[in-house]
C-alpha cells in the first residue's frame, strides 16, 4: 500500500480542517482586534475582554446559563439514568417498545416544535416563564441524551454482577447503588457532561421557555448579534471555545491514562 | 457391603431416614413455549458434591438459577431444609453462587469483594476482618488482598469468586461452570482444590458443568440431564459402568454401541445377535428381555482386549481388521472394523515403555471381552 502523502490526501486534509476551523480561527483572531469594525484589522488588543468583564448584562446571562445547565443536567442525569435502567432491566413488559421509542423521540424532534410545545404547556398551566421554566425544558430535552448514553453502557454491562450482589444479600436498590452505579459511573458522568453542554448552548428551546426575567448567554449573544456583530461577542466566544477545548482535552487525556493503566495492570496480572 | 468401621461410606441417598437438604418436587420451568425444565424430582443431601451434567441448553443452569432464586419454577416446589423457596428473594436465601464469569466487582479490591456479602449480613463489624482473612488463607490469596480484580490472573480471580461465595458460610454453594475459563492443567489442580475446600468447610456444593471429566472427578453424585429431564442420577462409577440409556453411555466417556436383537435369555445371561454369520454376543442383564427385542449393547473400549491370535476361553470373540490406531502415550486406541463394517474400539494401556507394538494397520486381529464387560440397554 502506498503510505506516502499523496496530493489527494493533502488536499482532503486541508479542505477538511479548513472547513472545520477557519471560521473559529477568524473569530478568535478578531476577538483581539483593536478596531471596532469587525472585518478590519486594527492591531492587537485585549480591550474587548476587559469590556466584557465589566458588562453586567453578559455576566448575568452567563450566571443564568450556568445555573440552568447545572440544575437541568443533574436532574436529567438522574431521570435519564433511571429510564435507561428500567428499559434495559425490566424485561419485556407491555408497551416496552413504545416507551423506549418515546424516550428517544425528542432526539429527532425539531427544537422549534419542542420549544413551542413547552411554551404552550407553560401558558396553559399558568406557569410564569423564567429561569425555572428554562430548567424544566432543558431537563426534558437533555434527558433522552443521557438515557441513550447510559443505556448503551448498560447493554454491555454484565448482568451477573447485579445477580452476584443480590446473591450476596443486597436488596435490588442496594445492588444498584453499590455495584451498578459505580461501574456505569463513567457513562453517567459523560451523560451529565453531554446534557450540560447541550443546555449551555441551546438557543431555540430556551427562547421559547424563557420569560423576560431570565436570559441565557446564547439568547444574549443572538440578540446582540442582531444589532450588529460586536467584538465583545468574539471575545466571549473565544472564552467559551477555550473552556470547551480545555475540557475536552483533559477528559481525553484522563481516559487515555485510565486505559493505559488498566492495560499495564492486566499485563502485570498475566505475568502473575 | 462390608466397609471398615472407621470409614463409613458417604451415601445419604441410600439411607431412607436421611432428610434431603434440597428437594425438587415435580419442578417444571417454562420460558414462553420452551420447556427448560420438565417435571424434575430430585433430592440433594447435606455435604454432597452434586454435579449437574449435560450439553448446553439441557436446563442445568436454569435448575441452578432456580436454586439461587433468579428464576421461579412454573410448576412444582423447591424445598431447602423443608422450606418452600418460592417466596424468598435471592438476597435472603441461605445459598450463594459462584458465577461462570466470576462476576467480581471490578471497582472493589479482592478484600472488599470477599467482605461484600459479610457487610450485608448480620455479622458484627469486628467479625468481618477475621472472616475475610480466613477466606483469603483458605484460597491462598493473602498476597493479593489489596489488588483489584483486573490486576490478578484468571486462576486467582476464580479463587476470589470462590472465597466471596463461601464467606457467608452458605448452606448451599452453587457453582456455575466454575472452571470453564481456566486452562486444562489449572483446571485439574483446581478441581482437587475445590474438593478439599468442600470437605474442609462441609458445605453442600452443587456444580453445573458440561465437562464430564470434571463432574466425575469432583462429584459424589452426578445428574446427567438432557432436554430438561434427568436421565440418570447416580454416583460417578455407576454412571460410567451402569449407564441406564444409550444417551448416558454415549455422553460419559468413550463407548462402543452395538445394535442387536435378543435371541434368548437364560437367567441373567442373554444372547444378542448383532451381525449375520457372527456368533451372538453373550451379555449379562438383570432386566427381563424377550426374544427378538431390539437392544443396544454398550461396552467401554478399555474392556475390549485385542490380540493377533484367537484367544481361548473368552465369552465373546470377534474377528476384525485394524482400521486406525491412536497412540495417546498412556494408552493406545485401536479402531477395528468388524463384520458389517461396524467399528469397534479397543483400548490398551501402554504398560511397558519399550514394548514392541506388533499390531499395525490392516492387521487381522481378534477382539474379546467377558460376558459381564458390557451393558445391555433396552431403549
Amino acid at each position: 500500500m502506498n503510505r506516502r502523502f499523496s496530493w489527494f490526501n493533502a488536499t482532503s486534509l486541508t479542505l477538511g480542517f479548513a472547513f472545520l476551523y477557519l471560521p473559529i480561527l477568524i473569530l478568535v483572531l478578531f476577538s483581539f482586534n483593536a478596531s471596532k469594525l469587525v472585518a478590519v484589522w486594527g492591531g492587537f488588543s485585549t480591550k474587548w475582554y476587559v469590556e466584557l468583564i465589566h458588562d453586567q448584562a453578559f455576566l448575568d446571562a452567563a450566571w443564568v446559563t450556568l445555573k440552568v445547565a447545572v440544575v437541568s443536567s443533574t436532574v436529567a442525569t438522574v431521570l435519564g439514568t433511571m429510564a435507561a435502567y428500567v428499559l434495559m432491566r425490566a424485561g419485556r413488559f407491555l408497551g416496552r417498545t413504545l416507551f423506549s421509542g418515546m424516550i428517544y423521540a425528542p432526539l429527532v424532534m425539531p427544537d422549534v416544535i419542542m420549544g413551542l410545545a413547552f411554551l404552550l404547556l407553560f401558558i396553559s398551566i399558568g406557569l410564569d416563564r423564567g429561569i425555572f421554566t428554562i430548567m424544566l425544558a432543558h431537563t426534558t430535552f437533555t434527558m433522552c441524551y443521557v438515557s441513550v448514553v447510559v443505556s448503551s453502557r448498560l447493554v454491555t454491562f454484565d448482568r451477573s454482577l447485579e445477580e452476584a450482589a443480590l446473591d450476596l444479600g443486597c436488596t435490588p436498590f442496594d445492588a444498584f447503588r453499590s455495584v451498578t452505579l459505580p461501574i456505569i459511573a463513567p457513562a453517567v458522568i459523560s451523560g451529565w457532561l453531554l446534557a450540560f453542554t447541550l443546555s449551555l448552548d441551546d438557543l431555540v428551546i430556551a427562547s421559547f421557555a424563557a420569560g423576560p426575567s431570565a436570559t441565557t448567554l446564547p439568547m444574549k449573544v443572538f440578540s446582540s448579534v442582531r444589532l450588529g456583530v460586536n467584538p465583545e461577542i468574539n471575545a466571549l466566544s473565544t472564552i467559551m471555545i477555550s473552556i470547551v477545548t480545555v475540557g475536552v482535552i483533559s477528559a481525553s487525556l484522563f481516559t487515555k491514562r485510565q486505559i493505559a493503566r488498566a492495560r499495564a495492570d492486566e499485563q502485570a496480572a498475566a505475568r502473575g | 457391603m462390608a466397609q471398615p468401621a472407621n470409614r463409613p461410606v458417604f451415601a445419604p441417598w441410600d439411607d431412607p431416614k436421611e432428610k434431603p437438604l434440597i428437594r425438587f418436587q415435580n419442578v417444571t420451568k417454562k420460558f414462553g413455549e420452551f420447556t427448560a425444565i420438565d417435571d424434575i424430582t430430585l433430592d440433594i443431601f447435606q455435604r454432597e458434591f452434586f454435579a449437574l451434567l449435560g450439553p448446553s441448553g439441557c436446563g442445568k443452569t436454569t435448575l441452578m438459577r432456580m436454586l439461587a432464586g433468579f428464576e421461579t419454577p412454573s410448576k412444582g416446589q423447591i424445598l431447602l431444609d423443608g422450606v418452600d423457596q418460592a417466596p424468598i428473594p435471592p438476597n435472603r436465601r441461605a445459598t450463594n453462587m459462584m458465577f461462570q464469569s466470576y462476576a467480581l466487582f471490578p471497582h472493589l479490591s479482592v478484600w472488599d469483594n470477599i467482605a461484600f456479602g459479610l457487610r450485608r449480613s448480620d455479622m458484627a463489624k469486628d467479625q468481618i476482618p477475621p472472616r475475610v482473612e480466613e477466606m483469603l488463607r483458605l484460597t491462598r490469596l493473602e498476597r493479593f488482598a489489596k489488588r483489584k480484580p483486573h490486576q490478578i490472573s484468571g486462576g486467582q480471580r476464580q479463587r476470589v469468586a470462590l472465597a466471596r461465595s463461601l464467606a457467608k458460610a452458605p448452606k448451599l454453594l452453587l457453582l456455575d461452570e466454575p472452571l470453564g475459563a481456566l486452562d486444562k492443567k489449572l483446571r485439574q489442580e483446581t478441581q482437587f482444590e475445590l474438593m478439599d475446600i468442600q470437605e474442609t468447610t462441609g458445605t453442600t456444593f452443587v456444580i453445573v458443568t458440561h465437562d464430564q471429566e470434571e463432574a466425575m472427578t469432583v462429584a459424589s453424585r452426578v445428574a446427567v440431564m438432557d432436554l430438561g429431564k434427568m436421565i440418570q442420577v447416580d454416583t460417578p462409577d455407576r454412571i460410567y459402568e451402569m449407564p441406564n440409556s444409550v444417551y448416558v453411555a454415549d455422553f460419559i466417556g468413550d463407548v462402543n454401541i452395538i445394535e442387536g436383537a435378543v435371541r434368548g435369555q437364560d437367567g441373567e445371561k442373554a444372547q444378542i445377535v448383532w451381525a449375520e454369520g457372527q456368533p451372538p454376543i453373550n451379555a449379562t442383564t438383570a432386566a427381563p428381555v424377550s426374544a427378538g427385542q431390539k437392544v443396544h449393547f454398550a461396552i467401554r473400549p478399555e474392556k475390549v482386549a485385542i490380540a493377533t491370535e484367537k484367544p481361548e476361553g473368552r465369552a465373546n470373540v470377534i474377528a476384525g481388521k485394524v482400521h486406525d490406531i491412536a497412540y495417546l502415550g498412556n494408552i493406545s486406541t485401536y479402531k477395528v472394523e468388524v463384520a458389517g463394517g461396524k467399528m469397534v474400539k479397543a483400548q490398551v494401556a501402554n504398560e511397558r515403555r519399550l514394548a514392541r507394538r506388533n499390531i499395525t494397520w490392516d492387521d487381522e486381529v481378534w477382539l474379546s471381552f467377558t460376558d459381564t464387560a458390557g451393558v445391555v440397554l433396552l431403549n
